[in-house]
C-alpha cells in the first residue's frame, strides 16, 4: 500500500496547486492573465524527471516480489485445482485425495430469486462451501490449476492473488499459510450464469492435523472424502496419530 | 456573413428526415452523431441502472443471474461503442473543419456512410435481447471459451462489432484525409488546435488495431460455427491468444475513448483561463507518446492468466511509463490555469472536474500497474472504480464539458447558465458516490461481474447504487439543458467566450450551414494556444 501513499502525496501537490490556482487566478478577485507564461523548458523537464525517480523507485520493490511470488520450488505439497461451471475440484497430487467443492445448501437456497431465506439469516453467505480445502500452516504449498470448461480464477484474498484456471493450460501459484484458521475467497473470472455462486473456503490446520486429516481420508471411499471434520474430533486423531507414531518408533 | 446566409436559403439538399438520411454535410452529420450517442448513452445507462438496482441489496430480488450477465455485457459494448466512441466523431465531424479552416470532411459521402451503419448496428446488437437465449453475457471481453457457449447471439454481437469497426475505419480515414490535406493555407501542423491533433493521433490508432478486433471476433465465430479451433485447447488452439490479441485491441481503444477527451480539455481550460495553453509542443508529443506505447502495453489486462516473469515485468514497465506523458499533461493543465484569470462556467467546471477525477482514475491505474498488487485488485470492484474514474468522470466528463463549450457555436443560443451548473454539481457528487465505494469494495475482496454478494459488502453496494441513481437522474437534466438551448435563448456571440481562440469562433453562431468555402487568413494571434515560437 505503500504506493496508495504516494499516489496520496502527488494528489495533494496537485490538487493543491489546482485549488490555489483557482482561489487566486480568479477574475473575480482581479487576475489579470499572464499571456507570455506559457512555456518552460526548465519545469517541463522537471515534471518529466521527477516522476521517472518515483517510477524506479516503485518498480524496484515491485519486481524483487515479483520474483518471489513467481518462485514455487521447493514446495512440501501439491494441490490441483480444476474450475468447473460451477464448482472447484480439489486434487493432493501424488496422495489418493480428491474432492469436489461447491456452494453450501444454506446460501444456494437464500440465493434463488424470490427465495424467502434472507441472505442475512445464512452465516457467511455466498462465501461458504459444503467440502473447504483444508492445508496445513507453516507449509510451502504449491498449487497448479486448470479448468474443465471455462476460464475460472482461483482468488483467497488473504493469500494475497489470484490465478487464472484455463482449460487446456497448467498455471502454478503458491502460498505459506501462519495462521491456522478459515479463509474465504471466490472464482473472480465471469465463467457463466453462477459465476458469483462458487466460492472458495481453506481450512488451515497445523500439520499433524492436517497429517492425521489426510490420512483419514485415504481411508474413505471417494463420495466421502473431503467432507468437514469437527475441529476437536481433528485434534483428537492428530493426538492418536501421533501416539502410534510414538508407538511405532518404540 | 450575407454570403452564408444567401446561400443557405438556395442550398438544394431535401427537407425533413430525407435531409438527414442523405445529408453529406458535416455540421448534419456532426449533429446525427451526437444525437444518436446520447440515445446510447441513456439506453447504456438504463442497463446500469438494473445492473444497481440488482446490487442494492445481497440477494437477488431483480433479474436471473443470466440476464445481470446480458445486462453488464450489453452496458459496456452500448456505452463503448454507442456512446463514447461516436460523441467524440460527432465532435470531429463538427469541429474539425471548422477549426482548420476546411469548408467539409474531405469524404462527405463515406462519412454518410459511416454515420449510418451504427444505427443498424446498434438495432441488430439489441435485437438479441429480445431473442432466445439472451444477448451476449460473456462480458464485453467475449472471452472465449464462455463467449461461444452462447446461441444464436454470438453471431448477431460479432456481425455488429464488424460494423461498428467498418464505421470507425472510415470515420477514421476520413478524419485523417480532411486533416492532412484540408488545412486552411498558414494552418501548420503545429498550430493545429490540440483537439486536432489528438483526433488525428486517434484516428492512427482506430485503423491500426481495429482490424485486429474484427479479426479476433471473426475466429470466435467459425470456432463457434465452422468447427475451427483458434482458441479451443482441445483442437491445438490457445484460450489466452484471443486475450492477447483482444488487448492488443482493447489498450490502443482505451486511448482512442481518452485522447479526443484530452484534446476538448486542452481547448477549454485556456479559454476560460484567458491564456494560451502551456506547453503545446510538449502536450502533442505526450500525446503521440502515449499512444505509441499503448501497442505495447496490453498485456497488462493479463496478468493473472500465467504469463512468464518476463512477459509481467515488461508489462508492468512499460505501463508505468504511461504515468510520465499522462503526468506531463496534467502538469500542463494546471499550469495553464497559473498565472491565468479565471472564470468558472459549466464548461470549465467540467474540464476541472475531468482533471482531478481522471487524476484519480489515474493513481488507481498505477496501483494496478504494478503486477504483484495486481493480482490482488484483478477483477475486482477495484478495477471497476479504476475504469469508471477514467471513462465516466474522464471520457464522458470531457464530453459534456464540450457539448456545453461548442453548443452556443451550434444553436445560436446560450444554454441556461444556471441549470448547467447544477448538472455539474449533481454528476459530480453523485458520480463519486456512485463510484469511489466501489474501490472499498474491490479491496475488501468483491469480485466484479457477480450479482449477488455476501452480506459484508451491503453497505458499500447500498451507497454505490445510490449514487448510481442520482448519477443517472442527474443526465435527464442534460438532456433538458440541451433541448431548452436548440429550442431557444439568450444569443450567442460569434466570439461566445471571451477567452476564446481559434477559426471555430470567426464564424457566426450559429455557425451556418457552409463555412470556409474560400478558406481564411490565418492569424497566428487568434490561434488557440497563440504559441507558435516553440
Amino acid at each position: 500500500m505503500l504506493i496508495l501513499w504516494i499516489c496520496v502525496a502527488i494528489g495533494v501537490v496537485v490538487f493543491g496547486a489546482m485549488a490555489v490556482a483557482m482561489w487566486k487566478f480568479r477574475k473575480s478577485r482581479g487576475a489579470v492573465p499572464d499571456v507570455n507564461f506559457t512555456h518552460s523548458t526548465r519545469l517541463e523537464a522537471l515534471w518529466t524527471a521527477i516522476p521517472i525517480l518515483i517510477l524506479v523507485a516503485m518498480a524496484a520493490p515491485a519486481t524483487t516480489t515479483l520474483v518471489r511470488m513467481y518462485d514455487a520450488s521447493d514446495a512440501e505439497l501439491t494441490v490441483k485445482i480444476t474450475g468447473y461451471q460451477w464448482l472447484w475440484h480439489y486434487e493432493y497430487l501424488g496422495e489418493g485425495v480428491s474432492y469436489p467443492s461447491l456452494l453450501d445448501r444454506d446460501s444456494n437456497y437464500a440465493r434463488q430469486l424470490g427465495s424467502t431465506l434472507s441472505p442475512w439469516e445464512v452465516p457467511h453467505y455466498l462465501l461458504n462451501v459444503d467440502r473447504p480445502l483444508v492445508l496445513p500452516v507453516d507449509t510451502k504449498i504449491r498449487f497448479v490449476l486448470t479448468a474443465d470448461d471455462v476460464i475460472h480464477a482461483w482468488w483467497v484474498p488473504a493469500f494475497g492473488w489470484k490465478q487464472d484456471a484455463i482449460p487446456g493450460l497448467i498455471n502454478e501459484a503458491w502460498t505459506k499459510i501462519k495462521t491456522p484458521g478459515t479463509y474465504r475467497g471466490q472464482c473472480a473470472e465471469l465463467c457463466g450464469k453462477d459465476h458469483g455462486f462458487m466460492p472458495i473456503v481453506v481450512e488451515a490446520v497445523s500439520k499433524e492435523e492436517f497429517a492425521a486429516w489426510l490420512e483419514r481420508q485415504k481411508s474413505l471411499p471417494a463420495a466421502e472424502q473431503g467432507l468437514p471434520i469437527p475441529r476437536q474430533a481433528l485434534a483428537a486423531m492428530a493426538r492418536e496419530r501421533a501416539g502410534r507414531l510414538v508407538a511405532a518408533a518404540e | 456573413m450575407a454570403t452564408h446566409a444567401a446561400h443557405d436559403v438556395h442550398h438544394h439538399a431535401p427537407s425533413g428526415i430525407l435531409r438527414w438520411i442523405t445529408t453529406t454535410n458535416h455540421k448534419d452529420i456532426g449533429t446525427l452523431y451526437l444525437v444518436f450517442s446520447l440515445v446510447m448513452f441513456l439506453v447504456g445507462g438504463a442497463m446500469a441502472l438494473v445492473i444497481r438496482a440488482e446490487l442494492f441489496q445481497p440477494g437477488l430480488q431483480l433479474v436471473h443471474p443470466d440476464f445481470f450477465n446480458q445486462m453488464t455485457t450489453m452496458h459496456a459494448l452500448v456505452m463503448i461503442f454507442g456512446a463514447v466512441m461516436p460523441a467524440f466523431v460527432g465532435l470531429a465531424n463538427w469541429m474539425i473543419p471548422l477549426q482548420i479552416g476546411a469548408p467539409d470532411m474531405a469524404l462527405p459521402r463515406m462519412n454518410n456512410w459511416s454515420f449510418w451503419i451504427l444505427p443498424f448496428a446498434f438495432l441488430m446488437l439489441l435485437s438479441t435481447l429480445f431473442m432466445e437465449g439472451g444477448g451476449p453475457a460473456a462480458g464485453w471481453t467475449l472471452y472465449p471459451p464462455l463467449s461461444i457457449q452462447g446461441g444464436n447471439s454470438v453471431a448477431f454481437t460479432i456481425f455488429a462489432i464488424h460494423l461498428m469497426g467498418i464505421s470507425s475505419i472510415m470515420g477514421a480515414i476520413n478524419i485523417i484525409a480532411t486533416i492532412l490535406n484540408l488545412r486552411a493555407p498558414g494552418m501548420d501542423l503545429l498550430k493545429m488546435p490540440l483537439f486536432v491533433w489528438t483526433w488525428l493521433i486517434t484516428a492512427f490508432l482506430l485503423i491500426a488495431v481495429m482490424p485486429v478486433l474484427a479479426g479476433a471476433v471473426t475466429m470466435l465465430l467459425t470456432d463457434k460455427f465452422f468447427g475451427t479451433s483458434f482458441f479451443n485447447a482441445a483442437g491445438g488452439g490457445d484460450p489466452v491468444m484471443f486475450q492477447h490479441i483482444f488487448w492488443f485491441f482493447g489498450h490502443p481503444e482505451v486511448y482512442i475513448m481518452i485522447l479526443p477527451a484530452f484534446g476538448v480539455i486542452s481547448e477549454i481550460i485556456p479559454t476560460f483561463s484567458r491564456k494560451p495553453l502551456f506547453g503545446y509542443q510538449a502536450m502533442v508529443y505526450a500525446t503521440a507518446s502515449i499512444a505509441f506505447l499503448s501497442f505495447i502495453v496490453w498485456a497488462h489486462h493479463m496478468f493473472t492468466v500465467g504469463m512468464p516473469l518476463g512477459g509481467e515485468l515488461f508489462f508492468m514497465y512499460a505501463t508505468m511509463l504511461i504515468a510520465i506523458p499522462t503526468g506531463v499533461k496534467v502538469f500542463n493543465w494546471v499550469t495553464t490555469m497559473w498565472r491565468g484569470s479565471l472564470t468558472f462556467e459549466t464548461p470549465m467546471l467540467f474540464a476541472i472536474g475531468f482533471v482531478i477525477l481522471f487524476t484519480i482514475g489515474g493513481f488507481s491505474g498505477l496501483m494496478l500497474a504494478i503486477a504483484p498488487a495486481d493480482f490482488q485488485y484483478h477483477d475486482t470492484y477495484f478495477v471497476v472504480a479504476h475504469f469508471h474514474y477514467v471513462l465516466v468522470t474522464g471520457a464522458v466528463f470531457a464530453i459534456m464539458a464540450g457539448v456545453y463549450y461548442w453548443l452556443p457555436k451550434w444553436t445560436g443560443h446560450m444554454y441556461d447558465e444556471r441549470l448547467g451548473k447544477w448538472h455539474f454539481w449533481l454528476s459530480t457528487i453523485f458520480v463519486n458516490v456512485l463510484f469511489f465505494p466501489q474501490h472499498f469494495l474491490g479491496l475488501a475482496g468483491m469480485p466484479r461481474r457477480i450479482p449477488d454478494y455476501n452480506t459484508a459488502f451491503a453497505d458499500f453496494n447500498m451507497i454505490s447504487s445510490i449514487g448510481g441513481f442520482g448519477f443517472g437522474l442527474a443526465q435527464l437534466l442534460f438532456v433538458y439543458v440541451v433541448w431548452k438551448c436548440v429550442r431557444g435563448g439568450v444569443r450567442a456571440t460569434d466570439q461566445v467566450w471571451e477567452g476564446a481562440r481559434g477559426l471555430e469562433w470567426t464564424v457566426p453562431s450559429p455557425a451556418p450551414h457552409h463555412t470556409f468555402e474560400t478558406p481564411p487568413v490565418i492569424d497566428d494571434s487568434k490561434l488557440a494556444h497563440g504559441d507558435v515560437t516553440h
